[in-house]
């Protein structure tokens, strides 16, 4: 079956997903590229045409040349020095890696990029395209025959988590051992759902957003009981509010500030 | 299990920072060469990270703690379990007389697979021009369907060579890319399971024979020796060798014979394929040079001279492909970027789509 996400399981037991890019996202970033590749030739154009002044013929000629060179290299180039990236691919957060995991090697980069000459035929990439949508990777000819994929590598947009949820009593600390074992029981899409719900609070209507926390507060209260005292008084917002406090503050500022940011999360896969 | 998330995330830090700088050490420079005890203390974080990994996956609210571990032991996993070599440094002429010889020969099957179809192309083009004389105009190109031989020469004879002057460059480099291009093709073709190369092979021996039988038939036999020999010596086996890289392509996209996987066997041939273009695109820089500022010129007083060079090209270049990079080893796994590395395959990893 085709789906966009490619699951790495390594001979240690090790699970890695990786969201595959599909042939629209790499549409595009095929289009900047292509931007760029115009810009640079217009700018070539310019110092040739000076250069012509000199030499006709062999302003052409290094003309002919160099357009060549960037037409073939500039994919090669960009993907081998930026690990997998071009411009374009940068901008759409668009990464080529080994479809094992492993690192990307050289010879995989030039294949791949030379295997354009047949996915670009006959219009602007309908046989790669056709491949990638009908392949299971998401993989144009030149990737099957080098054996990369393209994988996606969004930047996860960080709410403020201070200015959400600091500041506010929250009556579950006072159980930490129930506060623990909610953080346990929880899933992280449904931690996920319960962060969006407060990020997104001011957008629902009125009706839906008591709704929607009721919900979700019955659903939270369903998996881990705290005592009556705790939860008496406070609305359901207020509870998925403190819910939420609980799963992504820890132990409040100074762990979240040590959780929440590693050292580096950029994902710089292999 | 219950974790105390700012205790495990505060003793576990330190060990996933070293990682992490090790990581980008070995990133950034392919040519270092770890310790023995670097290597095991590599392997260490590479284990204690991933044991880390295990224990966070089942905790909820850690996203970005998990995301950045996946990251650092898919770094890690690749460094560990690479064992492919990394081009460590820039040897070009090491490559060019060595490896791309070397890799000629080890598939020099498919090569005369490559000079058989064209060959059956030339003899298609010898026959359908000899036989029926309304078949040049179609199966010639660049101009050579409605031309008369005798004419061109008389004229070109006349000339000496000067229509080219002051565009010699632009018809030189004119001609290295068009080359490039049509061998990149045939290679790339490989993916059609071999059958575009075969088709393109064959369509070029087609215009070989053709443009040979038109000459010959007119009388122009020395001519069309000493125009076609100097670069045709070179051009046509960069282009006959591009062929190769495309049926060598085409048989791992096939895998008889083989038990390797589609992947492997593809991860096998890329290596080579890479060598094998990367020649021909040398060859063609070569051949578009002596096109352009010596097969152009015509004359006879040139012609025995051309020939004599065209015949030193051919010999040096059967020499060069027969015999240059024998002295090293060539006891190599097909494939394997370096000599005498063999693939783990124990330690190829499982992957699936969810």
């Amino acid at each position: 079956m085709k789906t966009n996400t490619l699951i790495i399981r390594t001979p240690e037991g090790i699970v890695f997903a990786l969201s595959l890019a599909g042939p629209v996202t790499r549409f595009f970033a095929w289009l900047v590229d292509v931007a760029c590749l115009l810009v640079v030739a217009q700018l070539l154009n310019s110092v040739i045409r000076f250069l012509g002044l000199v030499s006709e013929d062999f302003a052409t000629a290094l003309g002919i040349l160099i357009f060549f060179l960037a037409q073939v290299g500039y994919g090669i180039g960009c993907e081998w020095w930026w690990r997998g990236q071009t411009l374009g691919k940068r901008l759409l957060r668009l990464r080529v890696m080994d479809a094992q995991g492993l690192q990307l090697q050289f010879s995989q980069v030039v294949i791949r990029n030379l295997l354009r000459f047949v996915d670009g035929l006959p219009g602007p990439y309908l046989v790669g395209g056709i491949a990638c949508l009908v392949s299971q990777r998401a993989q144009r000819l030149g990737d099957l025959a080098a054996n990369t994929i393209v994988v996606r590598q969004p930047q996860p947009r960080q709410p403020d988590l201070e200015q959400l949820l600091a500041g506010k009593f929250n009556s579950l600390r006072a159980h930490p051992h129930l506060a623990a074992r909610l953080r346990q029981r929880v899933s992280p899409a449904e931690a996920s759902a319960a962060l969006q719900a407060i990020v997104r609070r001011d957008e629902l209507e009125p009706s839906a957003r008591v709704q929607l926390f009721a919900e979700l507060a019955a659903h939270f209260k369903s998996l881990v009981e705290f005592p009556p005292d705790t939860t008496e008084g406070i609305t359901d917002e207020q509870y998925v509010r403190n819910v939420a406090d609980v799963l992504f503050r820890p132990r409040g500022k100074a762990a979240s500030a040590s959780v929440l940011q590693p050292p580096d999360t950029a994902v710089h896969t292999v | 299990m219950v974790i105390d998330l700012e205790k495990f995330v505060l003793a576990e830090r330190p060990y996933w920072a070293e990682l992490e700088a090790m990581l980008v050490k070995l990133e950034a420079d392919a040519a270092l060469r770890l310790e023995l005890k670097q290597l095991q203390r590599l392997h260490y974080l590479y284990e204690r990270t991933s044991a880390d990994l295990g224990k966070l996956v089942t905790f909820a609210s850690e996203p970005e703690t998990r995301r950045y571990l996946e990251s650092l032991v898919a770094r890690a996993y690749g460094e560990i379990h690479e064992t492919r070599e990394k081009p460590h440094r820039l040897a070009p002429l090491d490559w060019f007389f060595q490896t791309f010889p070397q890799t000629f020969r080890r598939h020099a099957g498919a090569f005369w697979l490559s000079v058989a179809i064209t060959m059956v192309g030339v003899l298609f083009g010898l026959g359908a021009v000899a036989l029926d004389t309304e078949a040049k105009g179609i199966l010639l190109p660049f101009g050579h369907g409605e031309m008369d031989p005798a004419k061109r020469v008389a004229r070109e004879e006349r000339d000496g060579g000067k229509h080219l002057e002051g565009h010699k460059g632009t018809f030189s480099t004119h001609l290295m890319t068009h080359n490039t291009k049509v061998s990149i093709t045939a290679m790339a073709l490989g993916m059609t399971w071999g059958i575009g190369t075969i088709v393109l092979l064959f369509y070029n021996g087609i215009i070989l024979g053709g443009v040979v039988v038109d000459y010959v038939l007119a009388g122009q036999t020395k001519f069309l020796i000493a125009w076609l020999l100097p670069h045709g010596s070179i051009e046509i086996p960069a282009i006959l060798i591009a062929g190769q890289a495309g049926l060598l392509l085409g048989r791992a996209l096939i895998g008889r014979g083989s038990r390797q996987g589609l992947r492997a066997r593809m991860r096998s041939a890329a290596p080579d394929l890479v060598t094998l273009i990367g020649g021909v695109a040398v060859m063609l820089v070569w051949a578009g040079f002596i096109e352009a500022f010596l097969s152009q010129y015509h004359g006879p007083q040139l012609y025995a001279g051309k020939i004599a060079f065209g015949l030193v090209e051919v010999v040096l270049l059967a020499v060069f492909l027969a015999r240059s990079g024998k002295r090293g080893s060539e006891f190599r796994v097909p494939g394997s970027e370096s000599p005498l590395q063999t693939s783990t395959p124990n330690s190829e990893p499982k992957t699936q789509n969810s």
